[in-house]
């Protein structure tokens, strides 16, 4: 498959498309005009699509300088009219959320939708906060899709329903949607206008005081249409089991799959609700099953939001069920659910003996741990080392190194350990001046290029302002790189793929007021070293941008050119002192009975290795 | 108890191509007509972590596969291929590539690689269907050691009782890279899916 052909195949093709391949598509498919995002996983891949097929489809798609700005940028594109989305990870919303909570009370006139990415287990994030509170807290609809079909034909509804609540709407993913593939058959790409022109009405979309007091009473009363909604929305089924069934399980999302296939696995005769348009709920659809079923199970990932919904009808409609979930300890409000975790459930409520698979067991095997690591050849590692031997040569103690979100995080691990504050994005500048002001220790502030774009310009202005004291790093690889190599504000490309002025980082550094800047590249050892301790002895913000561009992206073109060179270990230079392998630990050398060993499938050939070596025992190669 | 489906996994290192096989998977169970679910891994994960697909082809809700449930396993790295084992039962079809690749934690001296024949040698005695493979060497017989992914899938259309034709997994591959690598890629398939026949065979 190409990428194209999320764009050009037919209605009717099936293609095997990923989660977020086929929200694109849906997007097509229901006319949004105006896409925007900042990337973070699990929703990345939706905009590195539109990145490729925007400009071919007459959409306006960018990669916006943060979620915020996104947000803002989309609603009011379909305040004009114009179908419009906005999608995130779940902690891109908290970005965005000031300007959701008022987008509530403004509404909408073109289809607006909101997709929130969420990351139960947090296999790329910092948390994993259900974000079916947000629309319980602005009050707004909410769809939870099962499967990739599912997906992509609720992209469509919701923009429908937004337009007819006149509504912003939110589609609520998880990551074991965005980042599973299936087969997901095509439908017809509709036909929207791409310009139109703004009506005025600032009673309706300006939120002074006098306006939010009548825009709240009529949000609510949209609510209660969108619940009528709810109640006949072919999302929202009861999915009856053939024979007699006093238990019945309430479910949605991803969950609903593990209900389907545990059930199927054992036999259960048991009658299913399927919510797929959650929230506002369908009161009377769940009464009514509530009250066909003595015994009610809520299989929901994370939070008990539908549990509690259920738990307040039955004490509305004073009804007789019983209701097994996370509040009685059912399931756990922690982590991504399996399927054997689903069963478990399943069996444990109903009395079931479970077969017991026959457990493959190897007796005292133990597994190295093999976490994520900086790839051989990257800048970031180049700026770990040369800090760490600044800060040895300078004789520092204790130094204090808050960091932010990026690849750079992973240099938390050993031998660097140099994250010791994250809370979000742009934290590192905002929490170095809070070391600064309750210690007498030294503090060294991480943050990415992208990063510092999206949320470290008002923390830096802010510590100029307030005279913190600090360095702080910005690890400038030339792209967004954790999520896949998106560009950003100073990239000289956009999210259409097309030239665009590069913002300078130096600019804005200097023009929030920092005095001591200086730019250096990593690759270059020694220089490096000389400047970072002169940065330490700077009394006030010293800046230093670290400026090498992300090793992957220049594989690329490397790779491109057809040949690169790697190094070579003189095993008669080499004295065994190790600091390549302890101090600088890159992927690719690696420990050979006591002898270092360069991994040529791996090495970069960055070099700065060459610079590491005491003894000169490495050298440069040809490939 | 019924399963109208095929559970595989996939496992290995980040920068394997355990992505890019899966996805070939797919589309050939696609273009065959028959249901498939792939479930990947993505972003942070990825970066030379450990890398895990999971996939059902056939008639099956979830992505995820239970402990037990795997039909097959395809192991690009052995380590990684031993670290899911709550996924098999004696029923399962191991298929190991036999080329370590060595974590940082064990360069840095935090944790040591297990003693892999002693492993096989345990896992013989409780799994019925056992490969182990070189799909490097086989790999670098086509003069490029990225192919090895592409050496596993062949070796993988050789197993009876995997569902798709060797024939349409043979012109997904071809189908699936740009002209200059195509023969390259056809060449890795081949020389799995004969290795895959005579392992079958012995």
């Amino acid at each position: 498959m190409q990428v194209e052909d999320i764009l050009t195949k037919s209605p009717g093709d099936k293609l095997f498309l990923l989660g977020n391949e086929a929200i694109v598509r849906g997007a097509f498919e229901a006319g949004v005009k105006i896409a925007t995002t900042y990337p973070g996983t699990p929703s990345s891949e939706i905009g590195n699509t539109l990145f490729l097929l925007a400009k071919k489809c007459g959409i306006y798609f960018e990669f916006s300088v943060n979620e915020m700005v996104a947000f803002q940028i989309a609603a009011a594109a379909a305040a004009t009219g114009v179908r419009a989305m906005t999608f995130m990870k779940h902690v891109g919303l908290n970005v965005a959320a000031d300007a959701l909570m008022s987008a509530a009370y403004t509404g909408t006139k073109g289809g607006f939708l909101i997709i929130t990415a969420d990351d139960p287990s947090m296999f790329s994030s910092q948390n994993e906060q259900d974000n079916r509170y947000y629309a319980l807290f602005a009050g707004l609809p909410l769809l939870e899709p099962s499967n990739l079909e599912e997906t992509k034909e609720m992209v469509k509804y919701a923009l429908d329903l937004s337009e007819d609540l006149k509504l912003p709407v939110i589609l609520r993913t998880t990551t074991r949607i965005n980042h599973i593939r299936s087969g997901v058959t095509l439908g017809e790409i509709k036909m929207t206008p791409d310009k139109t022109s703004f009506i005025k009405n600032p009673s309706e979309l300006v939120p002074i005081p006098s306006y939010a007091y009548q825009m709240h009473s009529r949000l609510i009363e949209k609510l209660k249409i969108a619940r009528e909604f709810s109640e006949i929305c072919h999302f929202n089924r009861i999915e009856k089991n053939s024979g007699e069934s006093h238990a019945g399980v309430i479910t949605s999302g991803v969950a609903y799959s593990y209900v389907k296939d545990a059930i199927d696995r054992l036999g259960l005769e048991i009658d299913i609700l399927k919510l797929g348009f959650s929230i506002p709920l369908p009161e009377q659809l769940v009464n009514s099953f509530i009250e066909e079923h003595p015994i009610i199970l809520v299989i929901e990932e994370l939070e008990p939001i539908l549990e509690k919904e259920v738990r307040v009808l039955i004490q509305k409609g004073n009804l007789k069920s019983s209701v097994l979930g996370k509040i009685n300890g059912l399931t756990s409000r922690l982590y991504e659910f399996t399927p054997d975790l689903v069963e478990e459930a399943l069996s444990k409520a109903l009395n079931i003996k479970k077969m017991k698979p026959d457990a493959i067991n190897i007796s005292g095997l133990s597994l190295p741990p093999r976490p994520p690591v900086l790839c051989a050849g990257c800048p970031h590692r180049a700026t770990f080392y040369e800090i760490k031997e600044a800060i040895r040569e300078k004789k520092l103690k204790d130094v204090i190194f808050p960091s932010d979100i990026g690849c750079y995080t992973l240099g938390i691990q050993p031998p660097y350990q140099m994250v010791d504050y994250l809370l979000c994005m742009g934290s590192s500048v905002g929490t170095a001046g809070g070391f600064y002001r309750s210690t007498n220790q030294k503090v060294i502030s991480f943050i990415g290029d992208s990063t510092f774009f999206h949320a470290g310009i008002p923390p830096l202005l802010n510590a100029v302002h307030n005279k913190h004291q600090f360095l702080l790093f910005i690890l400038d690889n030339l792209t967004t790189a954790m999520t896949g190599h998106q560009p950003h504000p100073g990239s000289y490309m956009d999210g259409m793929g097309q030239e665009a002025p590069a913002v300078s980082l130096e600019e804005i550094v200097q023009g929030v007021g920092v005095k001591w800047l200086k730019v250096i590249d990593p690759y270059q050892v020694k220089e490096s070293i000389s400047v970072i301790k002169e940065a330490l002895d700077y009394e006030g913000i010293a800046v230093i941008i670290a400026r090498h561009a992300c090793s992957l992206l220049d594989a690329k073109e490397k790779k491109k050119k057809g040949f690169w060179k790697t190094v070579t270990v003189n095993q008669d230079l080499c004295i065994k002192c190790m600091i390549c392998i302890n101090d600088f630990t890159c992927p690719a050398m690696t420990l050979s009975g006591d002898e270092v060993k360069i991994e040529t499938s791996l090495c970069d050939g960055c070099g700065v290795c060459l610079d590491v070596c005491p003894d000169g025992a490495i050298k440069m190669g040809e490939k | 108890m019924k399963k109208d489906y095929l559970a595989l996994i996939l496992t290995g290192v980040g920068g394997q191509g355990i992505l890019k096989a899966g996805n070939i998977i797919g589309e050939a169970a696609i273009k065959e007509g028959k249901d498939v679910i792939l479930s990947e891994v993505h972003g942070m994960a990825q970066r030379g972590g450990s890398v895990l697909s999971e996939m059902k082809i056939g008639k099956a809700q979830s992505p995820l596969i239970k402990n037990g449930e795997a039909d097959i396993i395809l192991g690009f790295e052995p380590a990684e291929a031993l670290r899911v084992l709550n996924k098999a039962s004696s029923q399962t079809l191991m298929i190991i590539n036999n080329n370590p690749i060595i974590p940082l934690t064990v360069s840095i001296g935090m944790a040591s690689y297990p003693n892999l024949n002693s492993a096989y040698e345990k896992l013989k005695y409780q799994i019925k269907n056992f490969w182990v493979v070189d799909a490097r060497s086989l790999a670098l017989q086509t003069g490029r050691i990225i192919t090895e992914n592409i050496v596993l899938l062949g070796v993988l259309s050789a197993v009876p009782f995997f569902p798709l034709s060797p024939d349409n997994m043979r012109k997904m591959v071809e189908d699936s890279f740009p002209p200059a690598y195509k023969d390259l890629n056809l060449k890795a398939w081949s020389l799995g899916w004969e290795e895959g026949k005579k392992i079958k065979s012995q």
